[in-house]
């Protein structure tokens, strides 16, 4: 069958690798906007990623329901960031370290917990075949798109508003642009940003679930290879823009989904550097936007890496 | 504003602030009538700052009261000045840079809703800037605003807030003389109206002779005089802010500059800082063997800057620094080849590492190298005891007060740090010296010791560039001085025929 559609298949698979491999990237990085609009970063959502997947893989097994699993996942995802603002509240403690020790600690419970859950199978999360159109079953696989990627869709474009024409999201931006401001202002600081880290521990939580309940939909200790990490990285890239995230989340993914498309259409040959596409594309994107002479723009003034 | 509100007077009495023994501000009593455009005047260090941060509640007087629209007013906050009628636009700029204008009104507004509804928010706005003496765009964030728009929309924030009573603290040091012309008429022009009164801190006797209609002068704390503007002439208010100078013996100098070999040379040199907004633009200066060029100015017009330059803290965008003939960066290398030392202002915070001992602080220049010896090959081990037996010896050359030459160089007092920076970087044949206020915050024995130093390095043969926003260390160690004001160059003169008065107006900005 992909004799019929030749070389095709690899920007196909990509697009649908986009679109399938991009929701974890998009909801642990707006959750990082959130968190860094406000001031902090928080490393640690690899961890809150790992300890999703395995909350929401668990409670789909308990429950027979994979929307409970995304609920679960998300709670714990918002505890582990309550945590982070909570250590963070304290004067000299360092919200980069904070981010380290609970990404270790993270992944160590999810690990601990996780063990009796690599066996049995669990219900996955509901897709939307938007391909059933075509005959062509490599299109219909690309273009089954998932509940979870629509919701993250929406949430980037909420964001993005919420941001500019929410009082709340006013104050976000404050608080994560200058702390002194803010307190003129009457804010109380520290608790916008427990807020702010709470809610992007959620969002992460859930971008967890998704890995373990839809793709690739199964509870390992290798589920997330790091993709927590470089959706951080994503973060500064999308320049803490939503809207960007999105962007960003999909390209991550098409790249993501590089060296599996090449492997189908039978390159033999060194098809394992392509699929380190997308460490070599946070790589080369960081080297690509940084300068010697600015400081970076639009990043939140308070962010302990741009001061 | 649909009722135009009316300008509202303020008075202080006795006003006084010590902090520990020192009298910041000592018994100032001043009366600023509603509507008035009132100026406040002094030097650097003169109270000024410390007066207008009392009348809006940022510090607590230690004695004296605030008058508002005469009853007495209790402000301890400046939320609480706000709730009065009083604002205050200060020198750095208190907008959030990433928010645009509209934002950044809104916000600071007690009562603004959750979600907020642009098109009224907007409207509301366009009805507010219309009785607005600037044309603003509210739509661009902050940060791309250029220093002097930033300036108006503080302006601008105050009068949304509904301020009546408005201090400017030299409100014009960022804007271009053109924007500076605009800003003050146009609040000037609200003063006559009767909707706002305006004291403004300011160093520039022009600004104060167009725009106010009443001045006070302040030196070393005390109200030293004061008056209606026409009353007074540019001397008379020198005068004032300078004071009865003593002017201490100049150090024995030995020798002239040497005409013949010229060390630093500057030519064309632009240059802008980190945020953008400050740039220099320095044409040509010119230090010589067995010379000291004292730059003066008011703090903040470029001198900061011209130092980054020299020390290779940031790059010039074009024009050329050359030391004995060579291009300059301020390279390591660079710097030990032809015999370059530094010493930047607040040394221990620029010129040291505070936790490492002062033996470390002080074999910074050549731990390095073989023997610690400049000049000497380079190594891999550190010599410790070539260092400490360096250290030691140069602490009691310098007179450097420490508990060991192994303590951290931070437990050391301010005048013992700058010794022992001194004693580093002048203990080796040093043919460029760049000094910047080299004695701000030091007692009297230890700033004549330093200034020995640095006239005998001169006298040695070294070409001394010296910034200072001190005058009177620029008038007793210089023999040449050069004003800088608003990143330039503005008036040369050799300082055995330097006039106080001169210097002063050109440091003020009259060229």
């Amino acid at each position: 069958m992909s004799g019929d559609l030749g070389l095709w298949t690899v920007p196909l698979a990509m697009i649908g690798g986009a679109i399938r491999v991009s929701t974890p990237f998009l909801f642990v990085s707006l959750g990082e906007t959130i968190t860094e609009r406000s001031g902090r970063i928080n490393l640690g959502l690899e961890g809150t990623l790992v300890l999703g997947a395995m909350a929401a893989y668990g409670t789909a097994v308990l429950t027979g329901s994979p929307w409970a699993g995304v609920a679960v996942a998300g709670l714990a995802g918002g505890v582990l960031g309550l945590l982070h603002g909570f250590v963070c509240s304290f004067p000299r403690v360092n919200d980069v370290a904070i981010g380290i020790a609970l990404m270790l600690f993270g992944t160590g419970l999810a690990f601990f917990f996780g063990k009796p859950f690599i066996q049995p199978s669990a219900p996955p999360l509901p897709a939307i075949p938007f391909g059933a159109w075509s005959d062509l079953p490599q299109v219909q696989a690309a273009l089954r798109v998932n509940v979870l990627f629509l919701a993250g869709a929406a949430l980037s474009v909420a964001l993005w508003w919420g941001l500019r024409n929410t009082r709340a999201g006013l104050v976000l931006r404050v608080v994560g642009d200058s702390a002194d401001a803010a307190r003129a202002l009457g804010y109380d600081v520290d608790r916008v940003r427990l807020v702010a880290t709470g809610a992007g521990g959620v969002l992460a939580g859930i971008g967890g679930a998704y890995l373990s309940l839809y793709y690739p939909g199964s509870w390992n200790e290798g589920i997330s290879s790091g993709q927590g990490l470089m959706a951080v990285a994503l973060v500064i890239f999308a320049r803490w823009n939503p809207l960007a995230c999105f962007g960003a989340a999909l390209l991550f993914g098409g790249a993501g989904a590089l060296g599996p498309a090449l492997q189908s259409v039978g390159v033999s040959q060194g098809y394992y550097l392509f699929y380190a596409a997308p460490y070599v594309l946070t790589l080369a994107l960081l080297i690509a936007t940084s300068s010697p002479d600015r400081a970076l723009a639009g990043a939140p003034g308070e962010l302990s890496l741009s001061k | 504003m649909d009722a135009t509100p009316s300008a509202i007077g303020v008075e202080t009495i006795g006003m006084t602030k010590r902090f520990g023994a020192f009298a910041a501000l000592d018994d100032v009593s001043m009366r600023i009538e509603a509507g008035g455009f009132h100026a406040l005047l002094g030097e650097n260090g003169a109270g000024k700052s410390t007066f207008v941060k009392c009348v809006m509640g940022f510090y607590a007087p230690t004695a004296g009261s605030v008058l508002v629209d005469g009853r007495e007013a209790e402000i301890t906050n400046p939320k609480g000045a706000q709730a009065r009628g009083l604002g205050m636009v200060y020198q750095h700029f208190t907008l959030v840079p990433s928010l645009t204008g509209a934002e950044n009104l809104v916000i600071s507004r007690a009562d603004a809703p959750a979600i907020l509804d642009w098109k009224a928010e907007r409207a509301a706005l366009a009805a507010f800037m219309a009785g607005m003496p600037f044309r603003l765009n509210l739509d661009r964030p902050v940060a791309e605003l250029a220093a002097g728009e930033k300036q108006k929309l503080e302006i601008v924030k105050q009068l949304y807030l509904k301020a009546r009573f408005l201090i400017l603290d030299e409100p014009t040091s960022v804007l271009t003389p053109d924007e500076a012309e605009e800003v003050l008429g146009l609040l000037r022009a609200m003063t006559d109206r009767g909707v706002l009164t305006v004291l403004m801190i300011s160093h520039k006797f022009r600004e104060v002779e167009t725009f106010a209609r009443s001045l006070s002068v302040l030196r070393r704390g005390r109200l030293v005089g004061g008056g209606a503007v026409g009353d007074l002439s540019r001397d008379d208010m020198a005068a004032m802010m300078i004071g009865e100078r003593i002017v201490r013996p100049v150090a024995a100098r030995v020798g002239e500059p040497d005409a013949a070999r010229e060390i630093l040379r500057i030519e064309g040199l632009d240059a802008t800082d980190a945020s953008g907004l400050r740039r220099i633009a320095i044409t040509d200066l010119r230090v010589r063997a067995r010379e000291i060029v004292g730059i003066a100015g008011v703090s903040g017009n470029g001198q900061k800057e011209l130092a980054d330059v020299l020390g290779g803290q940031i790059r010039a965008a074009g024009g050329r620094v050359a030391v004995a003939g060579a291009p300059y960066t301020g390279r390591r290398a660079q710097s030990r080849a032809r015999r370059v030392r530094f010493i930047p202002e607040e040394p221990l915070r620029n010129a040291c590492a505070p936790r490492m001992s002062v033996a470390e602080n002080l074999a910074f220049r050549a731990f390095d190298r073989r023997d610690e010896d400049p000049s000497g090959p380079p190594t891999l081990w550190l010599d410790r005891r070539a260092m400490s037996r360096r250290a030691k010896d140069l602490i009691a050359r310098f007179k450097v007060k420490t508990a060991s030459s192994e303590a951290p160089i931070a437990t050391l007092s301010g005048g013992n740090v700058q010794r022992a920076v001194l004693a580093r970087e002048l203990t080796d044949p040093v043919d460029l010296l760049i000094v910047v206020n080299p004695c701000f915050g030091l007692d009297f024995a230890a700033v004549s010791e330093i200034r020995t130093r640095i006239v005998a390095a001169r006298n040695a043969g070294t070409a001394v560039l010296l910034i200072s926003e001190d005058l009177d260390e620029i008038l007793e160690l210089s023999d040449r001085i050069v004003v800088m004001s608003d990143g330039r160059l503005v008036y040369e003169t050799p300082a055995a025929t330097a006039e106080i008065g001169t210097i002063g107006r050109h440091m003020a900005g009259h060229h």
